[in-house]
């Protein structure tokens, strides 16, 4: 196979390997925060930033200290703690500098810390054996696509609490994940485009 | 406080707390997993392994950890046993490893774990924490299994590689690929839903 380059690699990030989309990363935080789209935009834009500087840390620490050593299988504590002592960092840096960042973004970032979004971009960089330009591909385009779904889905929902009625049972998480369906079925369009794995 | 009996919790576990279509707690690996039977049994084993025996952990230690670290504190019991399980999928179950990639890493971060360490785990013993936590991971272990019937079903034709739905049958491919996922699990929470509202209505006057 032909090595991608970085923006080819961003780019099937967004669109073809969707990581919430295709691989159903970060579902929780997608469905129990996507229904107005200006939560959804502090979320997303919070994710976007801690995915990608969460995933060079984390490629930087797995190539120059886990895997010379030999310390493979370390690498979920490793990998958890790098992510939760970055975003405790960063909460407490925007709460210090800036108090309008800190309402529309400080809020979500210790949500984050759980996010499984974040924690298996680090962990698919690892298992594709990415280099350094992949994983910061990798990193921003998984969090620029998973906030692009959500931001998708809470414009859908916000319409759809105006317009439609869903069926009792279906109401809440269930209409959610049919829209969450037929996002991934469209999704599949960009299909054949650029193929990661 | 009128404690629940340790069966009514495991009872409601199964039922109407159920982890993943009441509380829709743990739903990334519910849905990445399912296509293969195979492997979803393999990661309800190890889920159930976690969230039982951190739950006992945390239980024990719960009265040393700072409430100030405790969601870190948590986190790093849960990814010791989760290493456990693994370790040990590398060495016995090599191919299934490899099929599951980073789903198995991700037991870490899976909600159902965290939130029953944090609601459960943190205030009550060791054994009734214990009892919670297995509970909880039968509860998810069966809807997955539901699930990945069905997907394996219609998408194959077969479960495990043995042909059920005849030579007619035309695979439906998209049940094995994401959306599949996604409709199975709404289509399973609107029947389950269905069935529990209508008595809630019928007691509700």
């Amino acid at each position: 196979m032909q090595p991608l380059g970085f923006f080819a690699i961003l780019f099937a990030a967004v669109f073809t390997n969707n990581i919430l989309l295709t691989n159903y990363l970060g579902m929780c935080s997608f469905l129990g925060c996507s229904r107005e789209l200006k939560t959804s935009a502090g979320l997303g834009a919070a994710v976007v930033f801690v995915t990608a500087t969460t995933s060079v840390l984390n490629w930087a620490v797995y190539a120059y200290v886990l895997a010379p050593l030999g310390l493979d299988y370390l690498r979920f504590i490793v990998f958890i703690v790098v992510i939760a002592a970055f975003t405790q960092l960063v909460e407490m840096i925007i709460e210090r500098v800036s108090e309008a960042l800190y309402q529309s973004l400080g809020l979500f970032l210790p949500l984050i810390a759980v996010n499984c979004a974040i924690l298996g971009a680090s962990l698919f960089l690892v298992i594709r054996n990415y280099t350094f330009w992949h994983a910061c591909g990798y990193g921003i385009g998984s969090g620029v696509g998973w906030a692009l779904a959500i931001l998708a889905m809470a414009g859908i929902r916000q319409r759809l609490q105006q317009r439609a009625r869903v069926p009792r049972g279906l109401e809440g998480p269930g209409i959610a994940l049919v829209i969450a369906g037929t996002m991934a079925l469209a999704f599949m369009g960009f299909n054949g485009m650029v193929s990661l794995n | 406080m009128a404690a629940k009996s340790n069966w009514a919790l495991f009872r409601e576990n199964l039922g109407s707390q159920n982890p993943v279509f009441v509380q829709i707690l743990g739903i990334c690996s519910t849905l990445a997993v399912t296509n293969v039977v195979k492997n979803t049994a393999v990661m309800c084993l190890g889920l159930i392994f976690v969230t039982s025996f951190s739950n006992a952990a945390i239980s024990l230690l719960r009265n040393r950890i700072p409430p100030r670290v405790r969601m870190m504190a948590e986190v790093l019991i849960i990814a010791c046993l989760v290493i456990i399980v693994d370790l040990f999928l590398k060495a016995f179950q090599p191919d299934i490893s490899r099929q599951l990639g980073p789903y198995v890493g991700l037991i870490i971060t899976n909600c159902i774990v965290m939130g029953h360490a944090e609601a459960v785990a943190l205030t009550n013993p060791p054994w009734r924490s214990f009892v919670d936590g297995l509970s909880a991971g039968i509860g998810y272990a069966y809807v997955l299994l539901a699930i990945a019937l069905v997907r394996e079903l219609l998408g194959t034709g077969g479960i495990a590689g043995v042909p059920l739905l005849g030579a007619g049958w035309v695979n439906w491919a998209v049940m094995v690929m994401a959306p599949g996922g996604f409709f199975v699990l709404a289509v399973f929470i609107w029947i389950v839903k269905g069935l529990l509202l209508k008595p809630a209505r019928k007691a509700g006057g």
